[in-house]
Parts: C-alpha cells; structure tokens; sequence
C-alpha cells in the first residue's frame, strides 16, 4: 500500500470538518480509524457476532476464532514469543494497572522503590501511586534533562538496592523522547530488576520486537494504533503472567468454583474476566494488518522525515519554541507561541480545521519541571503530509495577529 | 463559530493587562479555582469587612486569555461590592455564560455589562465554559458559597 494516497483510506478525511478539511495533528492522543477497521466492527456485529469461549453454537466458536487470531496476529507484529503472553485489558492503562496491583500486592513491601521518570503519562504514575498508601512503597522519578531526554545514565543512578521495578515511556508524549529502552532493560536485568515499558506512543510508530527487546512487561494502546477505543494490550512474558496472581474476578478466568474455594483459569484467561471487548479485538486484528501492509519500517521513515520538516518549518517561525531536542524523537511536536496562550492556541487552529492537543498532556510532572502549566502539541500519523505541518505554521501566524 | 465574538478586544486587553493581579497585604480571604483539564490556576484574594462588603480583591495565576480576561473584570466589578449583591452577580454572571441570553440583574451597570457580555462567546465553545468561569468559582468559594442542591449551576 503506498503512502501517496493513505489519506483515502480514512473516512474522516472524506467529509469536512466545520466547512474545513481536517488537518489532523493528535495522533498521540487518538489516531484515525482506516475504513477497514470501521467495516469490521459493521460487519462482526451484523453478521458474525456471539459471545467468545463460552457457547458451543457456530457462531460462538467463529467468533472464538476470529478473537483468537487477532491475539495471534499481535503475537507476531510484537515478534512474542508465545500467544499466551498476549493479554487484552480496556487500555493501556489498565495494562499498567494490571501490573502495578498484582505485582505490588505479591513483591513489594514497606520501604520498596519503584523507579519512574519524569516523562512518564499520569497513566504511568497514577497505578504505582496506590502502592504507596497500601504498602509504603517509595517512588523514585529519574530526571528529565535540558533536551526532554532521560538517559541511560541517570536510570542507573537512581537504581538501588532498593529498586524492585522499573516503570518507562518507550516515546515521551511530550519531548518526543525515545528512551533507550533495550539498553535500560539490560542494565536493569543485570541487577535482576523487571521493567515494564509504557507503549503507548511506542507501539504505533516503532517497530516492536519483544524477544529482543526482552522487557518483562509492554502495555499498548489500540485506539493510538488506527485501532478502535476500549482496548489495549498487556505483553508480558509468561513467567510473570504464570507467577502474579490474577487481576479482576469473575466469569471466563476461573477453572473451577466451589464454595470453599476457587481454581483459576490458564492463560490468557486468567487476566481476561468477563466478556471482553470482542468486537474491539476482531477489528484490532484489521489494524495490525492495515500496519502490515503498509509496513511500520515506512510508516516510521515517514514520521520522522515529517517530524523533520515540522521541526525546521517551527523553528523559522520566530515566535514559536520547540519544547524538547531529544537524541531520538518520535513524531511528536511540543511547542509554545509567545505571547498566546496554548489553550487560545488550540482553538484558534480549531477554526482552521487544525486539530491539535493544548494542556499538560496528562504530564504534570514533566510540565512542572519545564516551568510550564501547559504546552500545544502536533503530533503526527501516517496519515498527515508537509501540507499538513505548512497549515499548521500559517494558521500559527493566524494566532499571532490576532494577539498582536 | 466567530472568533472574532471569542476574541474580543475587551478580553485580548484584559488577557493581556490584567488588572488587579497579584496577591495584596492584608488580605483576610482567598481561594483557588483550578481546572484540570489544562492545568490553569486563578487564586482569588479578598479583604473582606465584618459587612461582608469586598474592600479589596485581586487575583494570581496562570492561563488562557479567556480565564485571565475573566478574572481581570471580576475583580474590577466585585471591588466594594457587598454581600448578597456579590452573590447575585455571580450568579447572574454564570447563568448568562451557560445559558442566557442576556444578563438580568439590576445591579451592573450598562458599561460592566458590555464587559461581562464580551465573554459570552465562549458559549459556542463548550470547552472553554471553564475557563471563563474558573475566577468567578474561586470567589464564591472565597466568600463561603455553597452550591444550591437543586441547582448544582447556582450558589446560595
């Protein structure tokens, strides 16, 4: 699938968006959905749906089918090792969550460190917080330096004796950063420490291998993936999942039920109580192969060649600054206009049907270490083109006169 | 949409030159409003006199044109404004940004109402509500108002 004309094969493009073209710049918070993904979700409900591994009726068992490819299909486009290290939650963030409530009620006690960085998404912070009320669990922040980086260096400093998990952002939402996270996980694995990877802005734009990478965790967002809401993904290796206790309760996790006690399920079962999002999963399967077609080695050359040009196209606007200039930097622009505030920023390019993010990103943290209350933020798809990052300039210069 | 009704120049000169910014001595009363959403901060000071009449008022914080703008004519219009008026206005104010058309009470006079008036653009923008009225939330919170029960909208 070529590049050239990937705009076509997202609906939303098709129509105007208040008498605008859309020009889409939030891609990390939520990307578009390609027409193959949205046809899926049609046709699983008018045609295909029941239940999944429960029934024994035809379409319970094609429906079983259908879930179980797409757990498959994951398998492979994060190069796991086992389909089982496959565990689909409603986001990301439950992802973490999972982790930080039965990781921290069976390893971590009183005085414990859990080790963060100051780039982390509230969704990285907010989980290991609790840890802290229920087991007096320390958590540590490594810093953020001048470029919006958080280096291998300063991971290692902030390890301790006490260190029991490390918790990071594979692609700051923020700075754009790209931490460097295999070379994290080898120092952190020498001293016997497991990490979790929040893959959020990760997985869509970078090419994942997780037996190479070897994190014990990896949490992955789907609706930032061309893939529909509700749904995220747990990768974790199967010794973890075999070793934690299990998550939620309820139907579909257990094995056996009695009244003195209960048994649970195996894996993935074990973590996917209740019915799950089926008609998320079997249309998630259609995004990874929508990613597969055009391939995520071209999608990611075309984001970092974008990335590029808005950049240098940001930096000849005088009034614009560009927060953070990290070493390796996802298709994330950050920036503030002098003068305007980003808020009056976002609404502004609003009019001009440019869609952009203004706020704290869900990063207090890291703004208030930039002395920052808030910052706008273009970021990008496979979908967006120079025009795209030229609309954005002209329509910048548009807030400029107005607050002139 | 307008931007131009968002963007009035009355808002662009008090987004820019607040005035009344910044805390005083002295004060006796104070509270912040905050909005989650973006992170933005107003803080409200008052010297408030055993008449419960606003002797003094001023405000600190961060944010958008819209939210300082607010705050900069709140704190212009409440100064030696005493209680219930303080109250009436305010809820006045909120009702005209949410919903009326106009604003009802006999209090303001017709130059503070074409201030007051310049922020009601923000109705074609839902998202912005807050930011307009995160000022006018940290005062009644300064005075001690309570949220009616029927009316989660209005203070009593």
């Amino acid at each position: 699938m070529s590049l050239k004309d990937i705009k076509k094969e997202f609906p939303i493009f098709n129509n105007k968006i208040q008498n605008n073209d859309l020009v889409y710049l939030d891609s990390a918070n939520s990307s578009q959905k390609p027409q193959v993904v949205v046809d899926r979700i049609y046709d699983f409900y008018t045609k295909e749906f029941s239940n999944v591994g429960r029934s024994i009726h035809y379409l319970a068992v094609a429906a079983t089918n259908l879930y179980e490819n797409t757990r498959t299909l994951v398998q492979k486009y994060i190069n796991a090792k086992d389909k089982n290290e496959i565990v689909f939650t409603k986001g990301a963030t439950e992802a973490i969550n999972l982790v930080a409530n039965t990781f921290g009620q069976k390893y971590l006690k009183e005085g414990d460190e859990v080790l963060l960085t100051e780039l982390e998404h509230h969704s990285n912070y907010v989980p290991w917080h609790y840890l802290r009320k229920s087991k007096g669990v320390k958590i540590k922040f490594a810093e953020m330096d001048e470029n919006g980086d958080v280096t291998l260096e300063t991971i290692e400093k902030n390890i301790s004796d006490k260190t029991k998990i490390i918790a990071i952002t594979h692609l700051s939402n923020v700075t754009g950063a790209i931490l460097p996270v295999k070379e994290i996980t080898k120092l952190a694995h020498s001293k016997n420490i497991p990490v979790l990877i929040d893959g959020c802005q990760g997985a869509p734009h970078l090419k994942l291998d997780m037996q190479d990478l070897d994190c014990d965790f990896y949490a992955i967002s789907c609706h930032k993936m061309y893939g529909p809401t509700g749904l995220g993904i747990l990768y974790a290796k199967k010794k973890w999942l075999e070793e934690l206790p299990p998550y939620q309760g309820g139907g579909g996790m257990i094995r056996e039920v009695k009244k003195e006690g209960i048994t649970f399920g195996e894996l993935p079962n074990k973590y996917e109580a209740g019915t799950m999002a089926t008609a998320q999963v079997i249309a998630f399967g259609e995004s990874i192969k929508f990613i597969n077609k055009i391939g995520i080695e071209n999608i990611e050359k075309h984001e970092r060649e974008l990335t590029v040009y808005g950049e240098e196209v940001l930096r000849k606007n005088n009034s614009v600054k560009l927060i953070g200039n990290p070493k390796d930097k996802g298709s994330v622009l950050s920036f503030t206009l002098d003068g305007v505030h980003p808020h009056d920023i976002a609404t502004i390019l609003d009019e001009d049907g440019v869609a952009i993010r203004a706020g704290h990103h869900c990063c207090q943290i890291l703004h208030e270490k930039l002395g920052l209350s808030a910052t706008a933020r273009a970021s990008l798809g496979v979908y967006n083109t120079k025009e795209d990052l030229d609309q954005l300039n002209e329509s910048l210069n548009k807030c400029k006169k107005i607050f002139s | 949409m307008d931007l131009k009704e968002l963007y009035q120049e009355i808002i662009l000169d008090h987004g820019k030159n607040p005035r009344n910014l910044g805390k005083f001595e002295n004060f006796n009363k104070d509270a912040e409003g905050y909005n989650p959403l973006c992170g933005d901060k107003v803080h409200v000071y008052l010297k408030l006199n055993e008449n419960k009449e606003i002797e003094d008022i001023s405000f600190e914080g961060h944010g958008c044109a819209i939210s300082m703008a607010s705050a900069s004519i709140m704190t212009e219009l409440m100064k030696d404004k005493k209680n219930p008026e303080v109250k009436e206005i305010l809820n006045d104010f909120l009702d005209m940004i949410k919903q009326s058309p106009e604003l009802k009470s006999q209090l303001i006079k017709e130059d503070e109402k074409t201030k007051l008036m310049s922020l009601s653009g923000v109705k074609q923008y839902p998202m912005r509500v807050k930011c307009a009225t995160i000022a006018w939330h940290a005062l009644a919170s300064a005075m001690d108002y309570k949220k009616d029960e029927n009316d989660s909208e209005k203070f009593i």
